[in-house]
């Protein structure tokens, strides 16, 4: 564990660097980012707060087992947005046109609309979600390994 | 003995592969493909995804995209099984 200010800094910036992570998976399908570049900056966070608090600290909030099910539902739900377009052909975009993330935008260079992209918004989701949760468990467990704590079930 | 067949075998395998490479190879950009005309001028119709690249990772080259989360999957799988030290109720009694 760090000096109180660089745990009080900490705190202030992981509710920064969550939104700036959140902002790059929830806009994959606009802006350059995406699920697995948006779920690195978010684990940077994690990290962050593991290097100011001590992973005995952190094992208390970020559960291993809440980990385990984050990533295999993500994983679970990308394969089934993928087999979802089956009727057509595998990883097909099934809900271009419909309701659901289906509006079409302008060919060339447009200012972006969120509502669009059919399943691409939800598999950015997704895999940032197994990001995001895979990698927290990887630095976790590293950092758990090298301090000789132990993970209680 | 066998070190010098193996070499031999080595040499012709390795020899087939870049003749391969450098004869049937598609050069690089000369004739341009069609496949990247097509996907910028239909990337936004049929996706509706103004970001072309994200369109192309998650929609036209899926499959690949799959893979590499398997990849992610498998390495955290690895990690936590090499790594992981859970305190187990009956050791500890």
């Amino acid at each position: 564990m760090l000096t109180k200010i660089v745990r009080t800094v900490a705190n202030q910036l992981i509710l920064f660097i969550l939104i700036f992570g959140l902002y790059v998976i929830a806009h994959g399908h606009l802006t350059p980012g995406g699920g697995f570049q948006g779920g690195a900056v978010i684990v940077s966070g994690v990290v962050m707060l593991l290097v100011a608090f001590s992973s005995k600290e952190l094992k208390k909030s970020l559960r291993e087992r809440l980990l385990s099910i984050m990533e295999s539902s993500g994983a679970l739900i990308f394969i089934g947005l993928a087999f979802a377009g089956i009727g057509i052909v595998f990883f097909y975009n099934f809900l271009v046109g419909t309701p659901i993330f289906g509006r079409i935008p302008a060919t060339g260079p447009g200012p972006g609309d969120i509502w669009t992209g059919g399943v691409i918004p939800l598999m950015n989701l997704a895999v940032g979600l197994k990001v995001v949760a895979g990698l927290s468990a990887v630095v976790l467990a590293m950092a758990l390994f090298s301090s000789g704590e132990e993970i209680e079930e | 003995m066998r070190q010098v067949v193996g070499l031999i075998l080595l040499l012709i395998v390795v020899a087939f592969l870049v003749s391969g490479m450098l004869l049937f190879v598609h050069p690089f950009g000369d004739p341009p493909s069609d496949m990247d005309d097509y996907i910028i001028e239909n990337a936004q119709e049929e996706t509706g995804s103004n970001n072309v690249v994200t369109s192309v990772v998650f929609d036209y080259r899926g499959f690949d995209t799959l893979g590499e989360a398997t990849i992610l999957f498998t390495a955290v799988t690895g990690v936590l099984l090499l790594l992981r030290t859970v305190k187990r109720k009956e050791e500890s009694s």
